[in-house]
């Protein structure tokens, strides 16, 4: 039941956008995300979908899978869609019905609207899906260390970060064996008005915070047991380290966005913009 | 009453990239009265199979029918079924949340809607099944022993006064004596009231000692269904998926090839030792 929830989504499959190292799919994800609100062109998105599509095909997910993480947003979508198609007024009407106008710039804005959205969600998704969220905070450890100087306890929050993710997948395991067992002794977690379902969680989230806490102590001794003392002069069994493959990446990155800022917003063709 | 699954599949995950298929086309039935056993290597199936019993998973394929009704069809009665077939998890100890140990053995009867005293009189009478001192019956859940803790839980199950007692490894954990008491009062329950009782276990002792029918699922997969003494003639199979005989089944064959005359299908200590003085009398 609940655990066809894949939490982080981390997709596993052999390509070279999962061995990228993580900082720079940090990097490169940030700027493109960027991009998608630098142009507002239909060069722009051209090239934009161009690269995106690149990065898919090269990740080796399936389409389908990042498909599926859109199903949150297409309310969303839709309404965007809607105000941007129906209420934006400006250049040649194109269809006029009962008190509707849908315009040039309307279904411009609206396709555009739409297609950043999208853009946006597919991209950071393929980031989480092609890297372990381990990987993602190590990434981010790493790019935030300069916050040291600042007495920002970078490490402990990192560890902190991974030390959670860890234990979601075990936490959510066991809220499932609490409700079976809670639910084989009768309990009803689905009828009933919100105050009554929300009395029957008390069953299930008592056990579950005691359950929490134990692991945290035993955790806790367990650290202390095998030396932990916090982040200083701490090392890493896998370090970071940037490989040709890394460099590569960050080259064609610039590449896009040379393009996209350039190309996207430049260019004096009419065509182009239209 | 009789427990019937058909052809039942099960696989988790279906369609992601960690899809497991845990139980492959099992069919079995279990009838009133049965001391089941269910043996198996870990990831064998031996838990997502029980929790098919009482209805807390849905097959993807195949029926399962509670006295000969079909589980799976609209509106069947789910409450009903989970009251008749009580379920005891592995560390049940982690399903205890009340105020006190009363309270919480009541919570069974309370969600079947019986009345406050019904409610009363149905925990005091199994925690007095299990052994449960009247002293802690106040006392917070989160204060005891583990052993307590444990008869606790197993007694907000009895409390729902089950037709059928399927339990997940209730030894996990346990001292020796903790072990022998709560399989004991399991055996004294099963004797007494003639009910039926699915007994998940890694111990092999402890399944021959109590069980008349033993389960081995491997791999998804139903191996062999039959009496501790068939299934353990088998023990060479057993071996090569990760099982074993009890120890006294080994000692009996080692004895019959050093040449002592005896029979080899003990299963338990007391039956070895038996076999053993029987077979030296005749010399």
């Amino acid at each position: 039941m609940i655990r066809d929830i894949t939490i982080g989504q981390y997709y596993p499959a052999k390509s070279c956008i999962h061995r990228l190292d993580p900082r720079v799919k940090i990097v490169c994800t940030l700027l493109f995300l960027v991009s998608l609100f630098v142009q507002n062109s239909v060069l722009g998105y051209g090239i934009a979908t161009l690269f995106l599509a690149m990065v898919i095909k090269t990740s080796r997910v399936p389409l389908k899978f990042i498909v599926k993480g859109l199903k949150a947003i297409v309310v969303l979508l839709l309404f965007t869609v809607c105000m941007h198609l129906f209420l934006t007024k400006g250049g040649k009407e194109l269809v006029h019905f009962w008190i509707f106008h849908i315009t040039e710039n309307g279904l411009r804005t609206s396709v555009f609207m739409a297609a950043r959205l999208i853009y946006l969600i597919m991209g950071s998704s393929i980031m989480t899906f092609t890297t372990t969220p381990n990987g993602l905070t190590d990434g981010i450890e790493s790019l935030l260390r300069p916050l040291n100087r600042f007495r920002v306890p970078v490490h402990e929050v990192a560890m902190m970060m991974s030390i959670a993710l860890r234990f979601i997948p075990i936490l959510l395991e066991e809220t499932d064996k609490i409700m079976k067992a809670q639910i084989a002794r009768g309990a009803d977690l689905e009828s009933g008005n919100i105050i009554q379902r929300t009395k029957a969680m008390v069953p299930i989230l008592i056990p579950l915070f005691v359950s929490a806490f134990r692991r945290a102590n035993d955790l806790a001794m367990a650290m202390e047991a095998r030396c932990y003392n916090g982040g200083e002069n701490r090392t890493k069994m896998k370090p970071l380290i940037f490989k040709t493959r890394d460099h590569m990446a960050y080259l064609i990155t610039v590449f896009y966005m040379a393009a996209v800022f350039g190309l996207g917003r430049f260019v004096p063709f009419h065509l182009w913009i239209f | 009453m009789s427990i019937r699954l058909e052809h039942i599949n099960y696989i988790y995950s279906e369609g992601t990239a960690y899809e497991k298929h845990a139980l492959k086309d099992v069919s079995l039935e279990i009838t009133q009265g049965q001391f089941v056993g269910v043996i198996g290597h870990t990831g064998s199936g031996k838990s997502t199979l029980i929790q098919h019993l009482n209805g807390l998973i849905r097959a993807s394929s195949g029926t399962l029918y509670y006295e000969e009704k079909n589980v799976y069809d609209s509106g069947y009665p789910m409450k009903e079924l989970r009251s008749q077939v009580g379920l005891v998890f592995q560390y049940p100890e982690h399903q205890l949340f009340e105020v006190d140990v009363f309270t919480d053995v009541c919570f069974g009867p309370k969600n079947q809607g019986l009345s406050a005293r019904e409610c009363e009189e149905r925990a005091r009478e199994a925690l007095e099944l299990v052994g449960f001192p009247e002293k802690y019956y106040r006392q917070s859940p989160f204060e005891l022993s583990g052993g307590q803790k444990r008869r606790a839980a197993i007694a907000g199950v009895l409390a729902m006064r089950p037709k059928v007692l399927v339990l997940d490894e209730p030894t996990a954990g346990l001292d020796p004596k903790g072990r022998d008491d709560i399989l004991d009062q399991v055996a004294h329950l099963h004797a007494q009231t003639g009910m039926t009782v699915i007994l998940v276990s890694h111990s092999m002792e402890d399944i021959a000692r109590y069980v008349e029918r033993i389960i081995v699922m491997n791999q998804g997969q139903k191996m062999l269904d039959d009496t501790p003494k068939n299934v353990f003639s088998h023990y060479r199979e057993l071996e090569q998926v990760g099982l074993a005989a009890p120890q006294v089944t080994y000692i009996m064959h080692d004895l019959k090839e050093k040449g002592l005359g005896v029979r080899t299908d003990a299963t338990t200590v007391e039956e070895a030792a038996d076999e053993i003085m029987r077979a030296l009398k005749r010399v």
